[in-house]
């Protein structure tokens, strides 16, 4: 197999947690491992991918440029120079406007949302998940040279090995493509991030209003979570996007995940299904989130939440 | 503005969708929907083109079936639509997915906006809308969760993982939307009445020049090999609240050890 190459979007001085993951699973394939590093290349950026596999870093700054073209535009130049077996991206904005450009360009398919990657002498074989995760599909690449593959987070836990530092290659971007980016706004949230987050208090239509999401912020701070909501619920404008967990949202996978007020539509399940523990709160004993649910509580979130509170603030 | 809207009909997502046992293919029913998402698109499309006197073109690559879902997009307001029906093209991949409406939108001549949905809501990839961005020569401006268009410059707020950023470019582009960045309007009865009489075109992968080799599952260079029933999850108590269920979740999370 020749080398494996993996996308990483580096983000306020980290690289994303999604690029670590793959390369972690790419250092498992025979054959040299390089990561393609989108941002400012700090040492510490350097060191962490050498340390979960890439011996060598394909580093481009696009700079204000919006990334999707430019950098697919400069990676099509270095894949038919190097010519690697596989490129991994991850189901992540910038990953997916890169992956997507840079098929088009070469002229290859690009199979997704893949949660397993089995390669051996017969090729590449990519599993993926359909039907809200009840079902498998295996798939693989009849002709491509360069196999391109989108992963999504959190199929394979992020390890560092014993990697050194690796060598950094400057590309250059052939043209800014088009699009500017000219301003960035984060939205500001205390406690950790819905992706990384150890518990998950998350609300679906049945916590009833906008301001019902107090109540859940309260749980997730005393148990030192997140807050997550369903696709429904920010559609509604209760919470923003960002807090979206499912197939069009974040894909999470916390230690618990307690769901209120959430039916469990499979657009919803497929992005939080593979959590340690689920603990669901429904009013409706036929939702299908209690089909998953390690402990499903057939009530009103009015009704248990509240005394769930008292009872985790006396505590402590 | 002249605009064009991808859309798609797809199965209705409220029923489980079923793989063919020998192709692998999913299964379509004559009477599909219009994705959910693609509502958004459509409004946006409808919006810009109202305020410029333009045109709205929908199109799209399916089975047309009794072209309900299609019919839903018209009688919310588009001028016409664009359907690649072609059995030669079951089994595409994204990239000759991306490469028919590429080709479908180029027929339409200068068209100086592509809407496109972030993603399907069945069987999706999630990329092409950067790939037809690609093939078209457009930037492409993606996750947007609010367009402005004025002088001849769009500009978007593009979700991030934390949060947006602020993009612009100029005409022709692509953009593709979240949903909610417009709320979509319900079909009037007028428009309902309308849309039956909205032109359809209906070309095949022939018209727009593809060969057989180009698209299906020949055109598309991978295969399925397998298709499995996921490892079930196994559900586990289910309680109905009394006024104590409260302290099961307590005794639940003290056992895993988060509090």
């Amino acid at each position: 197999m020749p080398t494996t190459w993996v996308f990483s979007e580096e983000t306020n001085g980290t690289p994303s947690s999604l690029s670590l993951e793959m390369l972690t699973k790419a250092r498992s394939f025979d054959g040299d491992v390089a990561a393609i590093l989108v941002g400012t290349a700090s040492e510490d950026v350097v060191a962490t991918l050498g340390a979960h596999g890439a011996s060598t870093v394909f580093h481009i700054d696009p700079g204000d440029a919006l990334p999707g073209a430019p950098v697919a535009a400069a990676l099509a130049d270095l894949v038919e120079e190097h010519g690697p077996g596989l490129v991994l991206f991850g189901l992540a904005y910038t990953d997916r406007d890169v992956v997507g450009r840079l098929a088009a360009r070469l002229g290859v398919p690009v199979l997704s949302n893949a949660v397993d990657i089995e390669v051996d002498d017969d090729g590449v074989r990519v599993v993926n998940e359909i039907n809200g995760g009840m079902t498998l599909v295996e798939s693989t690449f009849t002709d491509a040279a360069t196999r391109l593959v989108v992963v999504r987070p959190k199929s394979f836990a992020a390890e560092s090995g014993d990697g050194g530092t690796p060598d950094v290659v400057e590309v250059s971007l052939p043209g800014d493509g088009g699009a500017t980016i000219t301003g960035r706004h984060e939205e500001s949230a205390s406690g950790p991030k819905l992706e990384d987050a150890s518990i998950i208090v998350a609300g679906g239509r049945g916590m009833g209003a906008a301001e019902n999401f107090e109540l859940l912020e309260d749980l997730a701070s005393t148990l030192g979570g997140a807050v997550g909501a369903t696709r429904a619920v920010v559609d509604s404008g209760w919470v923003p996007y960002s807090l979206q967990v499912g197939q069009t949202g974040k894909t999470v996978k916390p230690d618990v995940y307690i769901a209120a007020g959430i039916s469990g539509a499979m657009q919803h399940l497929v992005g939080m299904k593979d959590s340690g523990t689920i603990i669901a709160v429904n009013k409706d004993e036929d939702a299908p989130i209690f089909g998953v649910a390690d402990l499903g509580i057939v009530g009103d979130v009015h009704k248990v939440l509240p005394p769930l509170l008292e009872a985790l603030e006396a505590r402590d | 503005m002249k605009i064009a809207v991808c859309v798609k009909q797809i199965p209705d997502p409220a029923a489980p969708y079923e793989l063919d046992p020998d192709t692998h293919f999913v299964q379509r029913p004559a009477d599909q929907v219009l994705d959910d998402t693609d509502r958004y698109g459509v409004e946006l499309g409808l919006q810009l083109a109202e305020a410029t006197d333009g045109s709205v073109v929908l199109v799209s690559m399916s089975p047309a079936g009794s072209l309900q879902g299609i019919r839903q997009a018209l009688a919310m307001g588009a001028d016409k639509a664009v359907v690649v029906d072609d059995e030669a093209l079951a089994g595409s991949g994204a990239l000759v997915t991306a490469r028919v409406l590429a080709a479908a939108i180029a027929a339409e001549g200068d068209v100086d906006l592509v809407i496109a949905g972030t993603e399907s809501t069945d069987g999706y990839t999630g990329v092409v809308p950067q790939m037809l961005a690609e093939l078209l020569d457009m930037p492409s401006l993606t996750f947007a969760r609010k367009v402005e268009v004025a002088d001849g410059t769009v500009t978007i707020e593009r979700q991030t993982t934390g949060g947006y950023a602020v993009v612009e470019s100029g005409l022709p582009a692509l953009v593709s939307v979240t949903a909610g960045v417009v709320e979509p309007r319900y079909p009037t009865f007028k428009g309902i009445m309308q849309a039956k009489s909205k032109p359809i075109d209906q070309p095949s992968a022939a018209d727009l020049g593809f060969e057989a080799g180009d698209v299906g599952i020949e055109g598309s260079g991978q295969r399925i090999t397998d298709v499995r029933p996921a490892p079930e999850r196994e559900a586990g108590e289910k309680i109905v609240d009394e006024g104590e269920a409260h302290l099961e979740i307590v005794k639940l999370l003290e056992t895993k050890k988060v509090i």
